[in-house]
């Protein structure tokens, strides 16, 4: 690393923390951010265009709840590491990789809270909507899935929040965003550039969680304790 | 089947399970840090949660921990405690990683346990004059049991999982044949070391099913 000798001060020392690490890589940093959070945002995109078809499958037929859930549950189980290297023959060194298998990860989330949050709607609720002579489509979308809404948010969190520390194994296949500036500060023992990455990818993990929170509390109006002094509110499982 | 059957013949070759980097060396490797970590998570993280759980404080700790637990990417914390004096200690760096990995599950399902105990048999227990230890050993212990074996189980499953991230800080365990695989773009070995590695998992689960049951203190009365 030439800029480790040649820079001054904290740089050359190697230091931890180091404002001219990031001052003099703000453009590096800046890259890996984005590809970071572009690969969470596609990932948990698809993984919820692909979880509702499955949950709303699984709804209809319920025989096939097990061996869907069941499916789910064996692709959480596999490591990363052999997920993303088993995907290689498939998609070679590229983003689809990585992105492929965060979306295989995210669907045991999505598919148990959409389906959690389905099974929660009152059935007096839906009666109500078939009696005022809801078909099948708008029952779902206008009835069921409003209801659904907070279980099913509380599940994007989740899965938003473990893709965004996921996506740093895909530094495997150099799509990792800042996943790559970890494990290439690794090799060259660049203190200052792995503690700046994973303080970033913390950081990014806690944006995202707090601003899928307020999008939650911006389309759920009616859940908020509104006005009930004294009111407690408890912590979700 | 191609590469199911190529991974079947790289398991089946000998040569493949001895040496440093063999199998038998990597799946000890694997197993030391493995049983090592969830060893020392269950003895942080279990009396924590049953404790908070009797005296019915802490809900928020427990979910917030997990919920922290989550946003913290195991390779980041694996990598920075590899740079640090630790880093020279073996395998310190990926026990303490898997640690602050696995401590969150374990915390929370304990805690959930103790929690979801009827309070109306918990009164019944306080009514008949049981002493809140006789309460937390006769009657909460009991019952929050399934939940405790569970998050054992989840945790122990994603522990062995996530173990193989080591490899990625250069460190042993069974990773190791799958970034060596991956490194001579060599499928078959790699699809063995993910294959060893679910094989591990799925053993590891079906141990702990059996102990969980040969230990139930309701054996007699719950129906399985």
């Amino acid at each position: 690393m030439s800029a480790v000798v040649s820079a001054a001060g904290c740089l050359a020392a190697n230091d931890w923390i180091c404002g001219e690490y990031v001052r003099s890589r703000a453009q590096e940093l800046t890259d890996a951010t984005v590809q970071h959070v572009w690969i969470t945002v596609v990932s948990v995109l698809i993984g919820l265009a692909v979880a509702f078809p499955l949950a709303l499958l699984v709804r209809a037929r319920p025989r096939l709840a097990g061996p869907v859930l069941g499916l789910t549950t064996v692709l959480y189980a596999i490591p990363s590491l052999a997920m993303f290297s088993l995907l290689l023959p498939l998609f070679g060194l590229s983003a689809a990789l990585v992105v492929t298998g965060l979306v295989l990860y995210s669907l045991t989330i999505l598919v148990r809270n959409i389906l959690a949050g389905l099974a929660a709607v009152p059935q007096e609720a839906r009666e109500a909507a078939r009696g005022m002579g809801y078909g099948p489509g708008r029952l779902l979308w206008e009835v069921e899935l409003p209801l659904a809404l907070p279980a099913v948010m509380a599940g994007v969190r989740m899965a938003t929040v473990s893709t965004v520390a996921l996506t740093t194994v895909g530094a495997l296949v150099d799509y990792g965003g800042l996943g790559t500036l970890i494990t290439t500060g690794l090799k060259s023992f660049f203190k200052a550039q792995v503690l700046t990455a994973s303080v970033l990818c913390v950081l990014l993990a806690v944006a995202a969680d707090l601003l899928l929170l307020a999008l939650q509390r911006l389309l759920t109006p009616w859940t908020r304790p509104a006005r009930t002094p004294g009111a407690r509110i408890r912590g979700a499982g | 089947m191609g590469a199911v059957g190529d991974a079947w013949t790289w398991l089946t070759t000998g040569a493949n399970w001895q040496g440093e980097s063999g199998v038998w060396h990597r799946l000890a490797e694997h197993l030391w840090f493995s049983g090592v970590c969830l060893a020392v998570s269950c003895l942080i993280a279990l009396p924590l949660a049953l404790w908070l759980g009797h005296i019915g404080r802490g809900g928020s700790l427990a979910v917030n921990i997990s919920n922290i637990g989550r946003a913290v990417p195991t390779l980041a914390v694996l990598v920075l405690l590899t740079l640090t004096p630790l880093g020279r200690q073996g395998g310190l760096p990926t026990i303490i990683a898997l640690v602050l990995f696995a401590v969150p599950p374990l915390l929370t399902n304990a805690y959930v346990g103790m929690r979801e105990v009827d309070r109306s048999v918990v009164e019944a227990a306080r009514g008949m004059g049981m002493s809140g230890g006789q309460l937390f050993l006769r009657v909460e212990l009991p019952l929050a049991y399934p939940m405790v074996m569970t998050g054992l189980r989840s945790a122990t499953v994603q522990v062995i999982a996530t173990a193989t991230l080591a490899a990625m800080a250069g460190e042993g365990g069974l990773g190791r044949i799958i970034t060596a695989g991956f490194n001579r773009n060599d499928t078959a070995q790699v699809v063995a070391g993910a294959l060893v590695v679910g094989a591990l998992a799925l053993l590891a689960e079906g141990l702990l099913v059996v102990a969980g049951r040969a230990f139930d203190p309701m054996r007699a009365t719950r129906e399985h």
